[in-house]
């Protein structure tokens, strides 16, 4: 059982997605090909927590949150909300913990339905769990992001209204039902820099009233510096380090963690300027080398991470990394 | 004489709901061997800036007034058949927003960059190549891979190509629009640095077109900022970020987000960009602007050099 503070705890999540060949191979192949786009994960949120998940694309974090969630199966692992584990859910449960953990997408472009009026949107998650009193909750939701007169929006539709405006529906239709837990997807990458602000902003407010923790998912380590309190860096369906954000920004110990923090450029002309500190890119995640999966980029690479993959191991308070370059 | 000197350029759309105007009246100068950066929220006219450079907008759009002058023609006037003989690809060139993705997939990568050349340049076929070849060299692509196609290209690599092709004709002026925006990280910087290297190696002119501040902050000399189809405020990098006077370019400034130095707090800008069809009166930015007074809603304010190489569009900033 997870101790009483964690909301969310994952442990040794997996998820691979089959590699389809043809059907030849389908037939006479022996060993079937997986991605394994997530691959024994281990980590915990607790109430009131946004935490962190980065990495670059293919590094298994949109998959995570949606694993989570169960908008996808799990291939094994166990994820506990509180005290219930996710994965054991039966249908009916599943529809209640749909309550309780939610999620805003990355494009509100693409993810409000154009069809659907602003009411009706924000109003579904009501009526598809039978809550009633729509048209008080959703001004309650409008409102509190922000959205004010309500009434002058409920008519509305999706092609009326700004990127940032949008955003705000996605994060009104996600806390109507007053859920302990967003996933949040990248919420604000596709959004203008003078309108991203307002909506982190919004999110704050909604943990500090309301109580809501959050995943959030992102490839900003920068926007992630100032969100989240933990946040865990990823590489090909794996943990690589895990720290508070300002000791993961200052004294990060993972090759790759390091190589991303110096790419990342500063928004300062007399700064330093973007590094390049491994060559390459991301290698293809379908048949993995055996050993660290970051070998085949880093620079200090030896002899013991082409055989052994590295264990998380603890090097500071509240920091794990992955690598054999450190001892615990 | 500036190296390329745009004038009260304007550039507007005719669309089914109105005249857009894209781009509103703007001014900017490049010196040979500046990089640029012009930066600004989505739809405020950085792209079609540089498409009325290129010579390169769609039908409906229409340049009602400016001047651009490069070396000693006015691209406006010198009529298209001339511009694409001696200046687009050869004089200036352009790696145009998510190219890497236009790559037809049935021909090599290396054939579609000789097409380049062979429309533009009287050379045998086998010249190109070898151009080609000189070419992948220099953006940090193995010269053999020109002979694969581009599904065997990593994004970084497709990227790099792109860039190979824009300097095929060897130019004075390389405008880029959003060249790192859809890469990683890791590859982000890579191409940055490649940039900053060509521009070292070759003497290039550059215009960065970016909505991410610290891509400029990286690369460019100069900075412009856009807003609503105008330029609020330019002048070299160090002043748009040390002494940003503009309250817009403050605002997107202080609400950028850096993996150093200070945390700030958020300070979001209130409100979002107006559409062009009938942008605000007087001061484009007044609906949003924390400082706006009476006279930034009837007037529209002119840019003055508040001192040499910062120009300012700001009632605040009168004398």
């Amino acid at each position: 059982m997870p101790p009483e503070e964690t909301l969310v705890t994952v442990r040794d999540l997996k998820k691979w997605f089959p590699v389809r060949t043809g059907i030849l191979e389908d037939l006479f192949s022996k060993e079937k090909k997986y991605v394994k786009a997530v691959d024994g994960v281990n980590f915990q949120i607790k109430r009131r927590e946004i935490y962190g998940l980065a990495g670059e694309s293919g590094c298994g974090k949109t998959t995570t949150g949606r694993v989570i969630l169960r908008l996808l199966e799990p291939t094994s692992g166990e994820v506990y909300l509180g005290k219930q584990e996710v994965f054991s859910l039966t249908k009916r449960e599943l529809n209640e913990f749909r309550k309780r953990a939610q999620i805003i997408f990355q494009d509100p472009y693409e993810s409000l339905d154009p069809r659907m009026n602003i009411f009706d949107f924000i109003a579904e998650p009501l009526i598809v769990h039978n809550i009633g009193d729509e048209e008080k909750l959703v001004a309650n939701a409008l409102k509190t992001v922000e959205l004010t007169p309500p009434e002058e929006f409920y008519y509305r539709f999706p092609h009326e209204l700004s990127g940032g405006q949008r955003q705000r529906v996605a994060v009104a239709r996600a806390m109507i039902l007053n859920p302990e837990f967003i996933v949040a997807d990248e919420p604000v990458s596709m959004l203008d820099v003078s309108i991203r602000s307002s909506i982190l902003k919004l999110m704050f407010k909604l943990r500090d009233e309301l109580g809501i923790s959050y995943l959030y998912i992102t490839h900003d380590l920068a926007t992630a510096r100032q969100v989240c309190d933990k946040t865990a860096i990823m590489y090909l369906g794996k943990f690589v380090e895990e720290a508070t954000t300002e000791e993961l920004l200052r004294n990060p110990t993972h090759p790759y963690t390091q190589a991303l923090i110096t790419a990342v450029p500063v928004p300062d002309p007399t700064g330093r300027k973007s590094k390049v500190a491994i060559s390459g890119e991301v290698p293809s995640p379908v048949d993995l080398p055996p050993g660290c999966r970051f070998r085949t980029r880093c620079p200090y690479a030896m002899e013991i991470c082409r055989k052994e993959e590295p264990e998380l191991v603890k090097v500071g308070i509240d920091h794990l990394v992955s690598c054999h370059l450190v001892k615990e | 004489m500036s190296f390329l000197d745009i004038r009260n350029l304007k550039t507007y759309f005719t669309t089914k709901g109105g005249t857009v105007k894209a781009v509103d009246d703007i001014s900017l100068q490049i010196e040979k061997g500046d990089a640029l950066g012009l930066a600004g929220e989505s739809g405020c006219g950085k792209t079609t800036t540089a498409l009325t450079i290129m010579h390169l907008l769609p039908s409906n759009a229409i340049v009602l007034s400016g001047k651009i002058r490069f070396g000693d023609v006015d691209l406006l006037t010198i009529g298209e058949e001339k511009l694409r003989k001696d200046f687009r690809w050869k004089r200036m060139s352009m790696v145009f927003q998510g190219a890497m993705n236009a790559l037809n997939p049935v021909f090599k990568v290396g054939e579609q960059i000789t097409q380049a050349i062979l429309t533009h340049e009287e050379i045998t076929k086998e010249s190109a190549w070898e151009r080609v070849e000189e070419l992948f060299s220099l953006v940090g692509i193995n010269p053999a891979r020109a002979k694969e196609y581009p599904h065997e290209f990593s994004g970084g690599m497709k990227q790099r190509a792109i860039i190979a092709m824009s300097l095929a004709c060897d130019p004075e002026l390389v405008i880029a629009d959003e060249p790192v925006t859809a890469l990683d990280v890791i590859v982000q910087a890579q191409i940055l640095e490649l940039m900053r290297s060509l521009r070292d190696k070759l003497g290039l002119s550059m215009i960065m077109i970016t909505h991410d501040l610290s891509v400029i902050a990286d690369t460019c000399n100069k900075a412009a900022i856009m807003y609503a189809g105008k330029i609020v405020e330019r002048a070299d990098s160090v002043t748009i970020f040390k002494q940003p006077e503009h309250p817009y370019t403050q605002g997107l400034i202080a609400n950028f987000p850096s993996i150093s130095g200070e945390m700030k707090p958020f300070e979001p800008i209130s409100g979002s960009p107006p559409n062009l069809i009938s942008p605000p009166s007087g001061c484009r930015f007044h609906p949003r602007c924390p400082y706006a007074m009476g006279i930034c809603e009837n007037k529209e304010p002119e840019i003055i050099e508040l001192k040499r190489g910062h120009f300012v569009s700001c009632h605040l900033k009168r004398h």
